[in-house]
């Protein structure tokens, strides 16, 4: 069956991944079983690790809350200011030909925006994802003994 | 018609990068045996690097010969492509990168099949990657005639037709040679190369008209025939009820569409982790930004210095306007490099484009439909390669009857076609967790289906003097693009087909594994 046979693939490449990774895992999941045999084990005896366990953690809530309220208001806000200036362009057109800097009209000033908004928006999203995401998915990881 | 340049010149500029980046494809890719190395270069480069071959599959033909080309002949309405190509990455960073990362490994059709049952979705996802690597690698390859017919003055419909399948020969040989590592070296080196040479062109060019873009666009002007009012929008798409809904429909599929194209999304497999896939958006982001900026310079710069009429007439007509510009400051030699570079450009592409085209086949339909998940993997190779193969020769034909179009839209159809087809159903996939099977077959059918019916039926293929028929009429569908119609077409079919069709118990645990690794890269490590 495609799907087993893709899910063994995963298991067996991770296993076989290089050097410190490997290590790494190894090493927590024997403290979680060592240090506290009565914690809930998020592995399998064979090293699968249980994703509805995983899914259903607080941490696990909480990551996909920060990411979540992060890119769909951030996807509707990009979005919106694009649309904004693409039917400006089309149904406001003395509007956007207005003069501005020379012969440089606001239509085109509101299309350069439009850059800079990617570059704030893709810088902002960078510097959230490494504040208040990534540390989220190392503090999942610790909990539950599984590294990516 | 103008000279442009010693074609003799021309060939070697462009010979000696093609026998160079060759070489590179050679050794890089001695090495080249698992499926991972072929299809997704071992994952192991980073996410500069990455980002710099990611922007490269976008510096392509269609955005410096057809955006600049676009600005250069219809000012402002050229222009509205270059912001949708911007905008577009906030798409792919936000929305997908990071989650198509943690969840596949070589193909769209390993992330939409992922807890769906395997075949059917996968050979919806594999028809769905042909079709639409198809539309765009046309464009491609119709660039590559308009630009042979410049620079080396061949006129001959025949002529530019051995021409483009010898640019189709050359492409292969890359694929089957270096795999996707040695494609994505050549991405890199030419993205490097042309951001190079556009700055230089921009900074030169702002320099002559003292610093001022307003001085470059006054003067640019005066050689349109329109005069000021091709500042403003509207040259292009006129103020027809009709004409601007066909606009709007083109800028939705520009944003939605360029993120969701299947050989964009394989890019993200080449990176290790979903943090160098994010950090690879971020380097395109920036690298997008600098280069249609210089679009805006470099169009603006050619009507200003070579003027509308003449790039209208020269051989490749639009799409010759950076070119011709080039040899308008820079003489001969400036001529040699860019169109070098700009040829270059059509084979990295085009390579990068028959790679997604033959691991989806390969490894969707050969072996994990026909093979159902037990190919050998060193037959799943061979597979992918002939398929490279097939599809370079489809691709020549194709580029062949294309020639002449422009190039920028043409891929703007691709890109509805790529926004029907995969946007909804990869959405839908990694952030809702009632999702199903049926679900993911109407939205790829619905959106893709809706999107080709719609595009046979519009202006672009008959009923006016610009068609690809222009003699016959049997259109009913007014706008030439099509997306305005076919995205939410399929974001609907996706959802009532889902809520309309029975859960899914048994996949239940395969949607907690998609969710957890999708978010949280748990599991994710191939």
């Amino acid at each position: 069956m495609g799907a087993a046979h893709e899910g063994q693939g995963y298991m067996t490449k991770a296993m076989r991944s290089p050097g410190e990774a490997q290590h790494e895992y190894r090493e927590s999941r024997g403290f979680a079983s060592f240090d506290d045999p009565d914690t809930l084990s998020y592995v399998d005896s064979d090293g699968t690790p249980k994703f509805e366990l995983i899914r259903q953690t607080e941490e696990f809530r909480t990551l996909r809350r920060r990411l979540t309220t992060f890119i769909f208001p951030m996807t509707a806000l990009f979005l919106a200011s694009y649309l904004t200036f693409v039917l400006l362009s089309a149904y406001a057109k003395d509007f956007v030909s207005t003069k501005v800097i020379g012969v440089i009209n606001l239509g085109i000033l509101l299309g350069l925006g439009q850059f800079v908004t990617s570059i704030i928006i893709t810088l902002g999203y960078a510097r959230y994802a490494k504040r208040r995401l990534d540390p989220q998915r190392k503090l999942l990881a610790e909990k539950t003994g599984v590294e990516e | 018609m103008p000279t442009t340049g010693n074609p003799v010149l021309n060939l070697s500029v462009f010979a000696v990068f093609v026998l160079i980046t060759l070489y590179i494809v050679y050794r890089v890719s001695s090495r080249n045996v698992t499926a991972s190395d072929y299809y997704a270069a071992g994952s192991s480069f980073t996410g500069a690097q990455n980002g710099v071959a990611l922007s490269g599959d976008f510096l392509s033909a269609a955005s410096f010969l057809g955006i600049s080309g676009g600005i250069a002949a219809h000012g402002y309405d050229g222009f509205l492509y270059s912001v949708g190509w911007v905008v577009a990455w906030l798409v792919g960073l936000l929305l997908i990168a990071e989650g198509l990362r943690n969840t596949g490994r070589f193909t769209v059709g390993d992330v939409l099949a992922f807890r769906m049952k395997q075949r059917p979705v996968r050979a919806a996802a594999a028809n769905a990657t042909l079709v639409i690597s198809f539309f765009y690698m046309i464009a491609q390859m119709a660039g590559a005639g308009g630009l042979i017919a410049l620079l080396l003055n061949v006129t001959s419909k025949w002529g530019q037709a051995i021409l483009i399948a010898l640019v189709g020969m050359v492409m292969v040989l890359y694929v089957l040679v270096g795999g996707m590592k040695g494609t994505t070296w050549v991405q890199i080196i030419k993205a490097v190369l042309l951001l190079l040479c556009v700055t230089l062109m921009s900074v030169f060019l702002l320099g002559k008209f003292g610093f001022s873009l307003s001085a470059i666009m006054q003067q640019a002007t005066e050689n349109n025939k329109l005069g000021e009012a091709v500042l403003d929008p509207g040259a292009k798409y006129g103020f027809s009820a009709m004409s601007k809904l066909d606009f709007v429909s083109l800028a939705l599929s520009l944003v939605l569409g360029i993120a969701s194209l299947p050989h964009v999304l394989m890019r993200f497999y080449t990176v290790p982790n979903a943090s160098e896939a994010r950090r690879s958006v971020v380097w395109a982001t920036w690298t997008m930004v600098i280069f249609y900026l210089c679009t805006l310079v470099i169009g603006f710069g050619a009507m200003a210095l070579v003027g509308t009429d003449k790039i209208a007439a020269a051989p490749g007509g639009e799409n010759s306007a950076a070119p011709l510009l080039a040899f308008e400051i820079g003489g001969a030699v400036l001529l040699g490099v860019v169109s070098a570079v700009a040829f270059a450009t059509i084979l990295a592409v085009v390579a990068g484009l028959t790679l997604a085209a033959s691991a989806s086949f390969a490894h969707d339909v050969y072996a994990n439909v026909i093979k159902r998940g037990n190919a050998e993997p060193r037959r799943e190779i061979r597979v992918a390669r002939l398929t490279a193969v097939v599809v370079g020769i489809l691709s020549i034909i194709g580029g062949i009857a294309a020639n002449g179009q422009n190039v920028a839209f043409l891929v703007s159809l691709a890109l509805a076609l790529a926004a029907s087809a995969n946007l909804s159903t990869i959405l839908y996939t990694i952030f809702w967790r009632r999702f199903n099977t049926t679900g993911t077959l109407w939205s790829i059918y619905g959106g893709l289906g809706s999107c080709l019916v719609l595009i046979l039926f519009s202006p672009v293929m008959s009923g006016a003097k610009t068609s690809i028929f222009p003699d016959l009429d049997f259109a009913w569908f007014p706008l030439g693009n099509p997306g305005l119609v076919s995205i939410p077409f399929s974001f609907l079919c996706g959802f009532l087909a889902t809520i309309f069709s029975p859960r899914e118990p048994e996949m239940a645990a395969k949607a907690a594994e998609m969710e957890v690794r999708a978010i949280s890269g748990i599991g994710a490590r191939t």
